[in-house]
């Protein structure tokens, strides 16, 4: 187990006074203050360790233990009392049958380790009752997905959450749900969890807040003489009519056809279609003469 | 009036040991906001998660109640300016791959 200089964390030397201490911890913690870093997981990191560091250091008694056991204060009197019983049993010889046969000294602290068991990990507020952890987690979805309101269940942490996804959800965005974090301790309440969505776009349609986005191929002969083509929609199709000499490029606004809003029940964004115009290919050779006929009378305008 | 939804003043200021002009204080300041009911102070529980936050960063990070006001603002700031850098992101991605 790696040593924690708990001296280290408080930004302080080893003689420090209680003063140095308190200011110290008191200057780090506003900085790191879970409530003050929301959804900041080296911010909790941080804060959880200097309030390990100022629970021993600010305490005389335990920071005299830290300062002669190190990591292993908290079960400093048994590896006192085990090392003079060790010392002694070295003294009196080999020959002599104890609890630590075939032991050595190398293995020392690892042995007492394994017995008194590893240091406890504390953190959290000084207030008695402590609410739970925060969890994070990420939910991938694809903007298909996203379209509807649906209900999903989601494993976190080994355990089913069914949740409500709301239309229109976007990239990036957070969701908070209440009580889906970790236990309080002390009878405080549950962390809530923190669900970060990562939405990709796997159609044909760009999305621009609640717009969408696409390019729809026209013939030319549609494009010059008008007409009505059939166009797809996120959901579906829709018919569109053509005015006669639409030039490539031209945008149509199809309201209401777009995405949903988020927590807007029944409110979309729109539709934009750009034309891009297809000009034939493979003429045959009364097309070609027909397209020379257009282009002399053109040029004759 | 029913005072199903809402919490008693006492109870919060004995469980929290916090004292009673501090959550005056707050109304004043726009912070909470406390209803008379039947001539006893109330706040509504939907109240209670921004009032404990309020309460933790006072006890432990004694800051007074006007810092607490700045604070709160600052944070609400940020929340928007994290929102925005997600919708400007998404706006990026979106002429990137154009």
């Amino acid at each position: 187990m790696a040593f924690i200089d708990y001296y280290k964390i408080l930004g302080i030397d080893k003689y420090a006074t209680e003063a140095d201490i308190k200011k110290a911890y008191r200057k780090l913690a506003r900085k790191y203050h879970p409530d003050l870093n929301p959804n900041d997981k080296e911010a909790e990191k941080k804060f959880k360790e200097l309030n390990e560091a100022n629970e021993v250091l600010s305490n005389p008694e335990n920071r005299k233990k830290y300062d002669k056991y190190g990591e292993n204060w908290q079960h400093g009197e048994e590896y006192e009392k085990a090392r003079q019983q060790q010392q002694q049993h070295y003294q009196n010889g080999s020959s002599q049958q104890s609890g630590f046969e075939g032991f050595s000294g190398g293995d020392y602290s690892d042995f007492f380790e394994s017995m008194f068991g590893g240091r406890s990990t504390r953190g959290g507020y000084r207030n008695s009752v402590f609410k739970g952890q925060d969890f994070n987690a990420e939910l991938h979805l694809d903007l298909k997905d996203v379209y509807t309101t649906h209900k999903r269940t989601l494993t976190i942490n080994g355990k089913n959450i069914r949740l409500t996804i709301p239309a229109g959800v976007e990239n990036g965005q957070v969701i908070k749900i209440s009580g889906q974090g970790g236990e309080g301790a002390n009878g405080g309440p549950k962390g809530d969890l923190y669900l970060t969505f990562n939405i990709e776009n796997h159609t044909n349609f760009k999305l621009d807040k609640h717009n969408l986005y696409t390019t729809v191929d026209l013939d030319l002969y549609t494009a010059v003489l008008g007409g009505e083509i059939t166009a797809n929609t996120f959901d579906g199709k829709v018919k569109l009519t053509v005015k006669p000499g639409t030039q490539n490029g031209t945008k149509v606004k199809l309201k209401g056809k777009g995405f949903p809003v988020y927590k807007k029940e029944g409110e979309f964004g729109d539709l934009y279609i750009s034309y891009q115009i297809i000009l034939p290919e493979n003429l045959t050779d009364k097309e070609k003469e027909l397209f020379t006929e257009l282009a002399k009378l053109r040029s004759m305008k | 009036m029913k005072t199903d939804n809402w919490i008693l003043l006492q109870t919060i200021s004995s469980h929290y040991k916090v004292e009673l002009p501090f959550f005056t204080h707050l109304q004043e300041l726009g912070l909470i906001e406390i209803e008379m009911i039947e001539q006893a102070p109330y706040i509504h529980s939907d109240q209670v998660y921004i009032l404990e936050r309020i309460i933790r960063i006072h006890q432990e990070l004694d800051v007074n109640p006007e810092g607490i006001d700045i604070v709160l603002n600052l944070l609400q700031k940020i929340e928007h300016l994290q929102k925005d850098l997600v919708a400007a992101q998404n706006r990026l991605r979106l002429y990137e791959t154009a």
